[in-house]
């Protein structure tokens, strides 16, 4: 092979049967893959299905330097992924059937003043494209537009109910996290049983709604044992229940894609090698085959951000808490746009922000991409 | 005569005779697997002696790694394995749990694999590997650590040892990467080196190199465990060889007499199989052999007419002379970025001729093979064919001259569409025929590379590595094309499976005067079949000529580098003498 | 080296968990086309003097807080819930897959922006996505279908894509040019097979989780109105009796696990399969 072909990473399958939503599957690892980290730099493959292409030095020469190359990519993929969620929100509200001021206005007070300011706040009195830039320099000055049915500024609004589901979140992935890791760690490569039962266990964490994980929940340390409050968020004891009933299924993901991937790792010819060292198995797992298993695990980012950022929502109405989740549901039903859209642009942040840490840390894991 | 050691060292618990204890020593060792149902080694007997290397060969599936891994007990897990004697590195290892068995590897014995790039952690660095063998075993204390590190990268020849240890495998060359991984094995100044075919995955150059400083480590007084495929390789450094075939050792011995004068049919057969750089003995065995070949119900390449009619160097054939060459290659250059994968390379290609290209990985080789087959258009130059356009042409106007320029791949498997059987990836490039004749015309071209019919229903997946090739060969003659590239057709086989399908080759030439591009790193397996060669080196042609001139009088230093780099059996006149 | 691989035996290992799943499939195919087959009991029909009766004779499953039959409820929400996600799925897989077909396909600079924009459309939480879906077209029963069938629809879309280009840039696809084959033929033999197999599996794991999601939604409220009965419907009810009478609350959450636990175990069991075919 020389090096005019592309050499097909061994640790590359092909991301031929990849569920959506991935997860139900383990192997959505493979194609998520694809968008977080960046592909190997390889020279264009120049087959078609019509035959030959000129080796197309256009293409490289549009190519940032290399060195520029990830972070730069990293930077306009971000403002793509913001501006896309930018802009979905706005052609909902287009979409939206009747008046737009109507819509605007929703529930809330209907007075001429009013139709008024969102008149002028919205620009519905200019040409379109004027509309649209004006309500992206808007958001670009960070100002999210007003809640005409509440009455307030939907940055307000938002940011009062930011820190019980940043709480919730960050307890839920904590527990998903740790348990997958305590799991996998403690059934990769063993035989039969515990093995057997951890990833039914898995299975069931996987396919159970999140839900219904909480009624049961609900039902057995509320109810029947009473150990734990069965609603609100006054108490850090509050925060157990609706935690473990979002990592749960997070746990069941990651504790087989972790599972999977420790056992690939062990079987590569660098654990026989670590092994022919003296290294116990143990040792294998920790010095070598973890860091491997961690790999695919980081590449779930986006599916990561969406359990953790939906289930919220459902998480906060079981539970009866405050948060962002239950801000979402009430303009949902109240057809609140401007918070509604609000909703998905933040949402995007932080799938912005999350999946450029962990890009960060598979970079710092896989030595291979830093010098791409 | 080991039996005499064991039962030596037994009775005499004194330390003193211990330099003549043989290191290893195992009896009837059988190996299997219980769940696969395959038993890998069956009764194998094998010692070795402080400061000897011993040679295990064999073709794939003969159990020769699970030996070696089954020395360190590293058979892997679901390996059930038993010997009536066993005794390693002083101990009885049948005696032994997970913590002994950890206390000998790598201390006792280090193992070095194939290939480096997976047999090192590529998330680690170079240094952190040959530290972890440090720690574990506890031989330097913590702060000396780097400065060994230093001192092991430099004893195996690493240039810049303190760069080098800070950076990862893959950051390294294939050649470097190898040395480290030496380097991790005998970090701890192991009495024995496990080597499980360590020069495979490299470039010939490389792989002298490296075969070379196996040799060192003998001479400094380490035992060497050997494993290939190749018996030329274990050539130059082996003191004893047993050559394995389905799970026994079919023949052992000291390691010159192996390989001059065999006394089993099987070393025979894979003596006479290795396509060296030099002539080969002119009555092959090779056809003979097939009951063995990769146990598939292939009949013998004899068994076609094709084959067993085979002259074993086609001489050009005289009757294209006057109509010019069939394809033409003027100054085709590509560059992929700023590299120029190839450059400004020319050649020309007549009926019934092969000619060879040689170059190690990265010289151009395969990029050439897509620029003929014009699959990529190149940046400068121009490939012609019967003196008409080819490289220019659009797609459109190409298409219907395609079945003239057919290609043989090296991985078969990935240019089957996985969903198909063998009928019909042989009547896939048939679409002019109708629909009625193409089977029968399949089970024609089959039979013509001596493949039974009833391989028609079969998928790819089910077929041997030898029978792919096989089928890709037959693909591709379906339109008779003028012109086959063959791109590495057979390094991906066993020995004497390869010999079997370059005689195929040199057959359907004969038959149908077909140019040949023979494309491959082997210099063996290409002086075999070409008339005339190129040496390709960064996409540039170093040497061209006649083949049995650039074999024998190569001009340029390079030529003359990749023929002194590969190995040779040992006085082939002899053993020529001795097989005849 | 490479050695012929043991040609795949179906059946060569029984598997009591797939044909218990497949089992379960049956069932809940018969309860969503004909309920009336598997219960007698309406499942509207109040009796608020038998509300939140235990299970028992009359009602196998006891009564929900309007006396409705809690059994019946179960068996007529199958339609709903797997009903939508069926119907949602097949949205998300059929616009999905053209979309992703046209991606890979078409020429490299528009085949990359469609790609750019599936990437990040998939990056939303779908739950999110179907919200704002849900926000314009208010709760029901086919908006709920629109809804999770468009979140959906990037993530489908994307991994058609990818395997397009996969097959396209595969070694078999490269050989089929060498033949001469038209770009129909090679596109219509080659690639297309090798696309689309792949697609059916896709469907049984996302069949899976569109339900979850539907159930999901009429949990919130956002589902099909009372008083039909939807499994996350009733869930959501029966969360203010769960002291009393958790009844309500066991028999949707059982149907609704089982059905995604046979789902998935179905949908692997096909994977799995796919892939020990193609290498």
């Amino acid at each position: 092979m020389t090096a005019a072909v592309p050499a097909r990473q061994p640790t590359d399958p092909p991301p031929t049967t990849s569920p959506p939503g991935a997860r139900a599957s383990v192997t959505q690892a493979s194609v998520t893959q694809a968008s977080v980290t960046p592909a190997p730099v390889t020279p264009p493959s120049a087959t078609s299905l019509s035959g030959t292409r000129p080796p197309s030095r256009r293409r490289a020469t549009l190519r940032a330097p290399a060195w520029l190359n990830a972070p730069v990519r990293r930077l306009v993929s971000a403002v793509a992924v913001l501006w896309a969620a930018a802009t979905t929100a706005y052609g909902a509200l287009l979409l939206a059937p009747g008046d737009t001021v109507d819509i605007l206005v929703g529930d809330g007070a209907d007075t001429p003043q009013i139709r008024a300011q969102i008149t002028a706040e919205w620009g519905l009195d200019r040409p379109e494209a004027v509309r649209y830039l004006s309500y992206i320099g808007r958001l670009l000055h960070g100002d999210l537009g007003r809640s005409y049915q509440l009455q307030r500024d939907v940055g307000e609004v938002l940011a009062g109910q930011v820190g019980p589901t940043v709480r919730l979140t960050l307890a839920a992935a904590a527990v998903g996290v740790v348990l997958a890791l305590v799991l996998a760690v403690a059934t990769a490569g063993r035989s039969a049983w515990p093995r057997r039962i951890v990833s039914a266990a898995e299975l069931v964490a996987v396919s159970v709604p999140q839900f219904v994980i909480g009624i049961v929940l609900l039902f057995v340390f509320s109810f029947s044992l009473g150990w734990f409050p069965v609603s609100g968020a006054a108490d850090p004891q509050a925060l157990v229940l609706p935690a473990l009933a979002l990592g749960l299924p997070v746990a069941g993901v990651l504790g087989q894609v972790l599972r999977e991937g420790l056992e690939r790792a062990l079987e590569q010819p660098f654990a026989v090698t670590a092994r022919s060292r003296g290294l116990s198995e143990r040792a294998v797992v920790a010095r070598h085959a973890l860091r491997h298993a961690l790999l695919p695990a980081v590449t779930l980012t986006g599916w990561f951000t969406g359990v953790l950022l939906g289930g919220a929502v459902i998480t906060e109405a079981l539970f009866g808490r405050p948060g962002l989740g239950r801000v979402t549901m009430q303009a949902v039903s109240g057809k609140d746009m401007p918070v509604v859209m609000a909703v998905v642009i933040l949402s995007a942040a932080v799938y912005v922000t999350i999946s450029a840490l962990l890009d960060l840390a598979y970079r710092l894991i896989d030595p291979r991409l830093r010098s791409i | 005569m080991t039996e005499l050691a064991i039962t030596r060292t037994d009775s005499a618990p004194a330390p003193g005779p211990a330099a003549t204890a043989p290191l290893v020593a195992v009896e009837d060792l059988r190996v299997s697997f219980p769940t696969a149902g395959v038993e890998a080694v069956r009764g194998l007997s094998l010692s070795i002696a402080p400061g000897e290397c011993v040679a295990l060969v064999g073709e794939s599936g003969s159990g020769k790694s699970v030996t070696a891994r089954a020395l360190i007990g590293l058979a892997g897990p679901g390996a059930h394995v038993r010997a009536s004697a066993f005794r390693v590195g002083g101990g009885d290892a049948l005696t032994f749990g997970p913590r002994e068995w950890r206390r000998l590897r790598g201390r006792f014995a280090g193992l070095v694999l194939q290939d480096a790039l997976v047999s090192l952690d590529p998330l680690r660095t170079v240094g952190a590997e040959i530290a972890e063998v440090l720690a574990e075993h506890d031989v330097v204390p913590r702060p000396q650590r780097p400065q060994r590190v230093r001192v092991l990268l430099e004893a195996v020849g690493v240039p810049d040892p303190e760069v080098r240890m800070r950076q990862h495998p893959h950051q390294l060359s294939g050649g470097l990467r190898q040395r480290a991984l030496i380097a991790s094995a005998i970090a701890a100044e192991p009495e024995l080196i496990i080597a499980d075919e360590p020069t495979t995955a490299l470039d010939v150059t490389v792989q002298a190199q490296i075969l070379r400083l196996l040799a060192d480590r003998k001479a400094a007084g380490t035992a060497l465990l050997m494993i290939s495929h190749d018996l030329a390789v274990v050539a130059a450094v082996a003191d004893r060889v047993l050559v394995m075939k389905d799970g026994l050792v079919v023949e052992e011995g000291p390691a010159r007499e192996v390989l001059t004068a065999p006394r089993h049919e099987y070393t025979r057969t894979l003596l006479a199989a290795v396509p060296s750089a030099s002539p080969r003995p002119s009555a092959s065995p090779v056809p003979s052999i097939s009951p063995r070949s990769s146990g598939s119900p292939v009949p013998s390449a004899s068994s076609s007419p094709a084959a067993s009619a085979v002259p074993r160097r086609p001489r050009r054939s005289t009757g294209a002379g006057p109509r010019g060459p069939v394809l033409t290659a003027t100054g085709l250059s590509v560059a992929y970025g700023p590299r120029r994968a190839v450059d400004d390379v020319s050649f020309h290609l007549q009926a019934g001729e092969t000619l060879g290209v040689v170059g190690e990985s990265g010289s151009g080789k395969t990029t050439l093979a897509r620029l003929v087959l014009g699959l990529l258009a190149p940046d400068a130059g121009e490939v012609t064919l019967r003196g008409g356009p080819w490289s220019g042409l659009p797609e459109r106007e190409r298409r219907p001259l395609r079945p003239a320029v057919q290609v043989i791949a090296q991985n078969p498997l990935d240019s089957f569409d996985p969903r198909h059987t063998v009928g019909r990836l042989v009547a896939d490039p048939l679409s002019a025929l109708p629909r009625g004749r193409r089977g029968e015309r399949a089970a024609e071209l089959l039979g013509r590379v001596g493949l039974p019919p009833e391989l028609l229903g079969r998928r790819p997946r089910e077929l041997s590595g030898g029978q792919r090739q096989r089928v890709a060969i037959a693909r591709a003659l379906a339109l008779r094309p003028e012109v086959l590239i063959c791109d590495e057709p057979v390094s991906a086989l066993d020995v004497s499976i390869q010999a079997q399908v370059l005689d195929l080759l040199a057959g359907i030439q004969a038959e149908d005067g077909t140019a040949l591009l023979f494309i491959s790193h082997d210099l063996g397996v290409v002086r075999h079949l070409s008339h005339r060669v190129l040496v390709m080196k960064d996409g540039r042609v170093v040497e061209e000529g006649d083949a049995g001139e650039v074999f024998h009088q190569p001009r340029h230093p390079y030529t003359r580098e990749l023929l002194a780099a590969v190995p040779r059996l040992p006085e082939v006149d002899e053993r020529r003498r001795l097989t005849t | 080296m490479a050695v012929a691989a043991p040609a795949l035996r179906p059946g060569a290992r029984p598997r009591p968990g797939l044909v218990l799943a497949l089992l379960v499939l049956a069932v809940l195919v018969v309860a969503v086309a004909a309920p009336g087959l598997v219960t007698g009991a309406d499942p509207l029909a109040a009796d608020p003097l038998r509300a939140l009766a235990p299970p028992g004779a009359g009602h196998p499953l006891g009564t929900d807080h309007l006396g409705r039959d809690v059994f019946a409820r179960v068996v007529y929400g199958a339609r709903h819930s797997l009903g939508i996600g069926v119907l949602a799925t097949a949205l998300a897989v059929g616009a999905g897959s053209l979309l992703g077909l046209a991606a890979g396909l078409a020429a490299r600079l528009a085949g990359e922006a469609l790609a750019r924009l599936f990437d990040v459309l998939s990056t939303f939480p779908e739950l999110l996505l179907a919200l704002l879906v849900i926000a314009i077209t208010g709760p029901g029963t086919w908006n709920v279908v629109a809804a999770i069938g468009i979140a959906q629809i990037p993530t489908y879309a994307r991994v058609v894509r990818a395997q397009t280009f996969v097959v396209r840039r595969s070694g078999y696809v490269e050989q089929a040019v060498t033949f001469g084959h038209s770009r129909a033929r090679v596109v219509a033999r080659h690639v297309l097979p090798g696309v689309v197999g792949p697609v059916p599996v896709l469907a049984t794991m996302g069949l899976g989780q569109a339900v979850i999601a539907t159930s999901g939604l009429s949990f919130l409220g956002m589902g099909p109105q009372p008083p039909a009965p939807e499994w996350g419907a009733m869930l959501a009810e029966s969360r203010d009796y769960l002291r009393v009478a958790s009844w309500v609350a066991f028999a949707p959450g059982v149907a609704l696990t089982l059905s995604v636990v046979c789902l998935t175990v179905a949908g692997r069991h096909l994977q799995r399969r796919f892939e020990g075919r193609t290498p």
